[in-house]
């Protein structure tokens, strides 16, 4: 029995040191690609699959080992920051949204691209502010930009002739926006009116879909940019609450519960748009690349059926229209063992051709130069046109390390005053003093 | 338990003096010990050292992005007090509370009781039946078991279409009564084990003693108030204190039913300590809220083992 004993230990106790020593580093190398594959995202894991194939052909030797990450938005940044947190599993690629370069960067979870791209032929394709939006706050380049986007109101054109509405459609206010639904509603049962992203289970996207889409309708900022100081106490931040509760409370919207799936961005462009059942969605100008043969709901309809204008201001002032851009970049990851491999690839995966093939399949307003001016890139979309436009009078988010914090509490007040569990009031004065706590009381401002 | 009552039944052996402690006693039980090792070894890196890392983590400012993901600053008491000062923090202690008291000590203990009793007492066939269903909820992976009950509480589910049935319409209760729902679904989930627990300790009541009480003219309730819990109190002490550690880090139940909201509304300690470390990214904020969670746990625990401190029989 003893010895049966003492050996099932000495078994276990190696199979411990074994199985340390197996964890050692792979004999060629290899480069992780790490990027989301989740709703309008579907189309990169095509991009990313094709990039892995011709880089692989070029570069002999070098495995390239895709990672998707199927995640809302939120859930890919809290994923892939827990992957750069260890150099065993940190990605030598990744895809990175612009508002999180700053943070991560500060977090040395991304490499420095400036030797790199110094010597890239197609660096001077990218304008200024495409190479400012993959800056850190020490003005290094971190990432490369893929395609920017603006966003607006999109409405089903059927559903608006039907209720007696005119087509094509241009609201100046927000209340023509609120009374274009409220007639949906009264004339259109069983048709949501209209979709505004709200709430933390949609991430960061309800905040700037939905929340800043209005509030840079207003006469107020988020951020004063040359001061330096986050807004407290605006009007604008109640009255852009108090729009997501009459949509919400007004039940002019999905019901809450609808609003708050972790799904949502997928059922709008998937389900409810192109099935008739939503007249109008605050949405991007990316989402018709779902409908493109290419993405995940091909639907030739929809160049007849989705008609867009662009969001208006609160009361129709000046410029009268508002929107908002982001946008998604490659990084290098800072562990990556192989960063110039890695950057081979970034290279290659944004060369003219690629980054073509990647905005016409994702409906991405292109950056590169020779992109925006490809006659088979503007004649892919029919809404190119429009949502390129949309850039003369865009906005974007605050450019600083503090933002997805302050972006966090956003959430929070949309969720509270959707749900009716407190007034736009209460939820401003929430909100105020969240940020407060966050950037502290000297970096905020009336 | 079982390490417990053989300390202490060694303890008894020696004092009994049958062998004089031998000069060579403390040598001798370091060697003997020495097996225990590799386990304790074991303990130390996968349970102590989280505990501790955890601990310590809740004193800095350590964050998923940022220029504190890089390396995290002590903060000393900061994370508590923000934490206290928090209006959401006593909403979701006292959510635990409810979801703990309800769904644990009421739900699954009377419950798992109930059954027991009259499983001992019912049809075998029946009681074979009954205690197979029971156990089914029990035997499931929780992430089954919570895609289970979101089919079952959803507005479109299970129930709302029995309900329909007989012509009443049921709210969405995920969303309009989300600690109901929750409550539910962890009562259906947990009770078998109480149940089970239970069953073994009554059966374990000598057939004699309910007899000579049923002589007495003890009916069915005072048999089981003065014989039969008493007798079993020793399983109601150690199932109360593991239901009810198990229900206080009931996590993947919730986060796939309501995922803590609407809003704040089902946001028990757990899901808030989550929400903090992984969606607002702020990790020494969330291990601050999972300390307080391990004291409510600890604090539970030194209460059972007061107030039904097994005396020798």
């Amino acid at each position: 029995m003893k010895s049966i004993l003492s050996a099932l230990a000495i078994t276990a106790a190696a199979t411990l040191v074994l199985a340390g020593c197996s964890a050692g580093a792979p004999a060629a190398t290899e480069i992780k690609v790490a990027y989301q594959k989740f709703g309008p995202s579907q189309q990169l894991d095509h991009h990313m699959k094709a990039v892995k194939e011709a880089y692989e052909a070029k570069h002999k030797g070098v495995t390239v080992k895709l990672v998707p990450i199927e995640a809302q938005q939120n859930d890919y940044f809290t994923k892939l920051a827990l992957m750069n947190r260890a150099s065993a599993t940190a990605p030598d690629v990744m895809y990175e949204d612009t508002f999180m370069i700053k943070s991560d960067a500060e977090a040395g979870y991304l490499a420095p691209l400036d030797s790199y791209v110094a010597k890239w032929a197609d660096w001077k394709q990218f304008p200024d502010n495409a190479k400012q939006a993959g800056a850190g706050d020490d003005g290094k380049i971190y990432g490369v930009s893929m395609g920017t986007d603006t966003r607006a109101l999109w409405y089903n054109k059927e559903i608006l002739a039907k209720v007696g509405l005119p087509v094509p459609w241009a609201p100046k206010t927000w209340q023509d926006v609120l009374d274009a639904a409220k007639t949906v509603k009264a004339k259109a049962p069983g048709v949501i009116p209209i979709n505004v992203y709200s709430g933390k289970p949609q991430g960061e996207a309800a905040v700037m879909q939905g929340f800043e889409m209005l509030l840079y309708g207003t006469q107020d900022k988020l951020y004063k940019a040359d001061t330096k100081k986050w807004t407290v106490g605006s009007k604008g931040i109640t009255d852009s609450l108090q729009f997501v509760k009459d949509v919400y409370q007004g039940e002019l919207g999905p019901k809450p519960e609808q609003a708050l799936d972790t799904t949502v961005g997928n059922t709008v462009s998937n389900e409810w748009l192109p099935q008739g059942k939503l007249a109008i969605s605050l949405d991007g100008s990316w989402v018709s690349g779902t409908w493109l043969p290419t993405g995940g709901t091909p639907w030739p309809q929809w160049k007849d059926v989705m008609g867009v204008a662009p969001m208006p201001t609160q009361n129709g002032e000046k410029p009268g229209m508002t929107s908002m851009s982001g946008g998604w970049t490659l990084a290098v990851g800072a562990k990556s063992a192989h960063k110039s491999a890695a950057w081979d690839f970034v290279a290659l995966a944004l060369d003219k051709d690629n980054s073509q093939k990647f905005d016409i399949m994702s409906s991405q307003i292109a950056v590169r130069k020779d992109v925006s001016n490809d006659k088979a890139y503007l004649a892919s979309n029919p809404t190119v046109g429009f949502f390129s436009k949309l850039v003369a009078n865009t906005h974007f988010r605050p450019a600083t390390t503090d933002y997805p914090k302050v972006a966090n509490e956003i959430m929070v007040a949309m969720e509270s005053v959707m749900t009716g569990q407190q007034t736009p009031k209460q939820a401003a004065s929430t909100y105020d003093g969240a940020v407060v706590g966050i950037v502290g009381k000297k970096n905020t401002s009336k | 338990m079982t390490s417990l009552t053989t300390t202490a039944a060694g303890r008894d052996a020696r004092g009994r003096g049958a062998h004089p402690p031998r000069p060579r006693g403390v040598g001798r039980s370091l060697v003997r010990s020495l097996p225990l090792v590799p386990a304790i070894i074991l303990l130390a890196v996968f349970l102590l050292g989280p505990v501790i890392s955890s601990f310590y983590g809740s004193f800095t400012d350590s964050s998923l992005t940022g220029s504190a993901a890089k390396g995290a600053s002590f903060v000393g008491f900061g994370n508590y007090l923000e934490l206290f000062a928090d209006k959401d923090f006593p909403k979701s202690v006292l959510l635990t509370l409810v979801f703990l008291f309800a769904s644990a000590i009421v739900g699954q203990n009377v419950l798992g009781l109930g059954l027991a009793l009259l499983m001992k007492s019912g049809n075998r066939v029946v009681g074979a039946i009954v205690g197979t269903l029971v156990v089914t909820a029990w035997v499931l992976p929780e992430i089954v078991a919570a895609f289970a009950a979101y089919a079952f509480f959803n507005a479109t589910g299970t129930l709302n279409t029995l309900l329909a049935v007989v012509g009443l319409d049921g709210p969405n209760w995920l969303y309009r009564l989300p600690m109901i729902a929750v409550i539910l679904a962890n009562i259906w989930r947990g009770t078998a084990f109480s149940m089970l627990v239970y069953s073994a300790a009554i059966d374990d009541v000598p057939d004699d003693v309910r007899e000579s009480a049923e002589i007495d003219g003890a009916g069915g309730a005072k048999r089981l108030v003065y014989i039969t819990i008493p007798m079993i109190r020793r399983s109601i002490s150690t199932n109360l204190m593991l239901t009810t550690l198990q229900t206080l880090s009931v996590f993947t139940l919730i986060f796939v039913l309501t995922g803590g909201g609407p809003g704040t509304d089902s946001s028990t300690l757990p899901i808030l300590a989550y929400q903090e470390a992984f969606k607002f990214s702020r990790l020494g904020f969330g291990t601050a809220i999972a300390t307080i969670m391990l004291v409510v746990g600890a604090l539970f625990s030194i209460v059972y083992i007061r107030a039904l401190k097994p005396e020798v029989d």
